[in-house]
């Protein structure tokens, strides 16, 4: 069933253009030498915006966690239930973390702890979102 | 008005020592509208803008104050549903009413300019706006009070509710994401408390142990808590406390988060006077003493807070307020944290270390005895599951416990000092209360 459509500003233009490239570029403080997500007009740690930079990283992670939605509030994602969302936790960096439904998991049947890899999903013609699945 | 931009009054940092007006502020009364349900849309009699001028007049009442003695009104006017409320949080496009009722101010929201002009405040001096909710507004009327900056100030918190499904419709009704939201909305996150804990709290079962529905010990005790108070909404509509079975059956909103770990949401509004300490002496009724508050704002290092840094916040959460307050864990009598959702309780109880409690312990805790008349009497308020979303509970239970006016729900241990609050690990603010100044 369809996902909401994330809608890009001045700030994730990037980010979705890479996703939209089936690239995931995170930001990165050559200051700090550290990654974040979601964007942010400055680095989280130093405050500064001058050593903010994109760069690219290896789509491999964890799963941390998840629950399972059963009543959620989103119109367009009611069809759905019941679905996972995980939490994800970023090799690279495991203090980085994504949210995933986990595509091809059965609802309640998700193995936390397992590695996952980066996946992408056409959420709207053109538009696609990051997503994650359990590593073969 | 005044912006509460203007006024350097929130104690945020680590570090900050003793706080300079320790029991020189004091809380002289409070009132309390009835708890609705909802708003029927009819009667006007019963509007959250009624039910507020109702809660300013009994706190009033209660503290022996007339209104024009009132120099201050700390009053927070936004929707408590957030801009995902859809109906059920706006009025509009429905006709409006003849005034005071002629806008939104007064049926979905109230602030002090509108209370102002309804009740004939003349001699309010300090009426900020962008006020932010209830956790914070009592330390800035605190420090508003211990400042100077006015002597009697008023702090009210409005919680409307209409019909309709709460936060369904709005932002969460679109087919796009903006904002903050394309990071958590694509997944199906909405937004809220619920998801922002329900992460950590499914760590912390799997770092410390337990099942989720070990949590049934804690929101049954919430519940016959909430019928040992008679303004709230369990206790006024005969919501008998619910049993383990009903708990255990419960159906999943955010698995394994069961509808009865959700607070409800009503209609009603609550207020509380604030003076000096040595005008409090001179009023009507007993004061309790503010002895510290404090304010957090945590920023989220990436997309969803964990456990770690849950922990991390509420343990500098408790550092803070201690600190200021120049109390320990040991000297905490009454404790009423927040628990809109009872996923985030233990957090606090563990950050503040209650009791002794430890991390990874709150669950064995909750087993044990916690009623109000046994040893840990903990969250003796019944909270927000046991009396209707308001997040005032927390608050007009500790002044009663250290007045000794809490009738069925007083406690049999000590209750001298009381910790309450409304906030989530990541934000909001803590008060401490003392039945002495010092």
């Amino acid at each position: 069933m369809p996902k909401v459509i994330p809608v890009a500003d001045d700030l994730s233009q990037p980010f979705w253009d890479a996703v939209n490239e089936r690239r995931l570029v995170l930001q990165y403080c050559t200051i700090c030498n550290k990654l974040q997500y979601p964007p942010q007009p400055t680095c989280q740690v130093c405050g500064s915006a001058d050593g903010l930079e994109w760069k690219e990283v290896e789509g491999r992670g964890h799963i941390a966690t998840y629950i399972t939605i059963e009543d959620g509030r989103l119109n367009r994602r009611m069809p759905d239930q019941p679905y996972n969302l995980a939490l994800v936790t970023l090799d690279q960096d495991p203090t980085v973390n994504f949210y995933s439904n986990l595509p091809g998991v059965p609802a309640y049947q998700v193995p936390v702890g397992a590695a996952v890899e980066l996946t992408f999903e056409e959420v709207a013609p053109g538009q696609l979102i990051h997503e994650w699945r359990v590593a073969a | 008005m005044t912006s509460s931009n203007n006024f350097q009054w929130r104690r945020d940092r680590d570090g900050l020592g003793i706080w300079e007006h320790r029991g020189k502020v004091a809380i002289a009364g409070y009132g309390h509208s009835p708890v609705d349900r909802r708003w029927d849309g009819v009667n006007l009699d019963t509007s959250l803008g009624a039910y507020t001028i109702m809660a300013c007049e009994k706190a009033m009442e209660q503290a022996g104050v007339t209104i024009d003695q009132v120099d201050g009104i700390v009053c927070c006017d936004s929707h408590i549903a957030g801009g995902s409320g859809g109906t059920a949080s706006q009025w509009a496009p429905r006709p409006y009413f003849d005034p005071p009722y002629d806008s939104e101010y007064g049926l979905t929201l109230i602030n002090a300019q509108w209370l102002i002009n309804t009740m004939g405040f003349k001699n309010v001096k300090f009426a900020p706006t962008g006020v932010p909710t209830i956790g914070e507004m009592v330390g800035m009327a605190s420090q508003a009070v211990g400042d100077g900056v006015c002597s009697t100030c008023l702090v009210i918190y409005p919680t409307g509710n209409l019909e309709g499904r709460y936060r369904r419709g709005g932002e969460n009704a679109e087919d796009y994401a903006r904002g903050a939201r394309q990071w958590t909305v694509p997944w199906g996150n909405h937004g809220g408390n619920d998801f922002i804990n329900i992460f950590p709290h499914r760590q912390y079962l799997q770092k410390y142990g337990g099942e989720h529905d070990d949590l049934f010990h804690f929101v049954t005790n919430q519940h016959k808590n909430g019928m040992l108070t008679p303004w709230g909404y369990n206790a006024t509509h005969n919501i008998q406390p619910i049993s383990e079975e009903d708990y255990r059956g419960s159906r999943h909103i955010l698995r394994p988060l069961r509808i009865w770990d959700c607070d409800r949401p009503v209609n009603a509004s609550a207020a509380s006077l604030f003076t000096t300490a040595e005008r409090a002496r001179d009023l009507k009724s007993q004061p309790v003493y503010v002895l510290n508050h404090s304010q957090h704002n945590f920023r989220f290092r990436t997309t969803q807070p964990d456990l770690d840094e849950v922990e991390m916040w509420t343990d500098q959460q408790a550092a803070r307020m201690y600190e200021g307050a120049g109390l320990g864990p040991a000297d905490v009598d009454i404790f009423n944290p927040y628990d809109g959702y009872s996923i985030m309780t233990q957090f606090f109880l563990e950050g503040f270390q209650w009791h002794g409690v430890k991390r990874g312990e709150a669950l064995s805790f909750y087993a044990g005895d916690i009623s109000v008349k046994g040893p840990h009497p903990f969250s003796s308020s019944g909270g927000n599951l046991g009396n209707g979303r308001t997040r005032t509970a927390m608050y007009t239970d500790s002044i009663e416990q250290l007045r000794g006016t809490a009738g069925d729900r007083q406690v049999t241990v000590r209750a001298e000092t009381a910790l309450c609050a409304f906030t989530t690990p990541s934000s909001g603010g803590w008060l401490m209360l003392g039945k002495y100044p010092s």
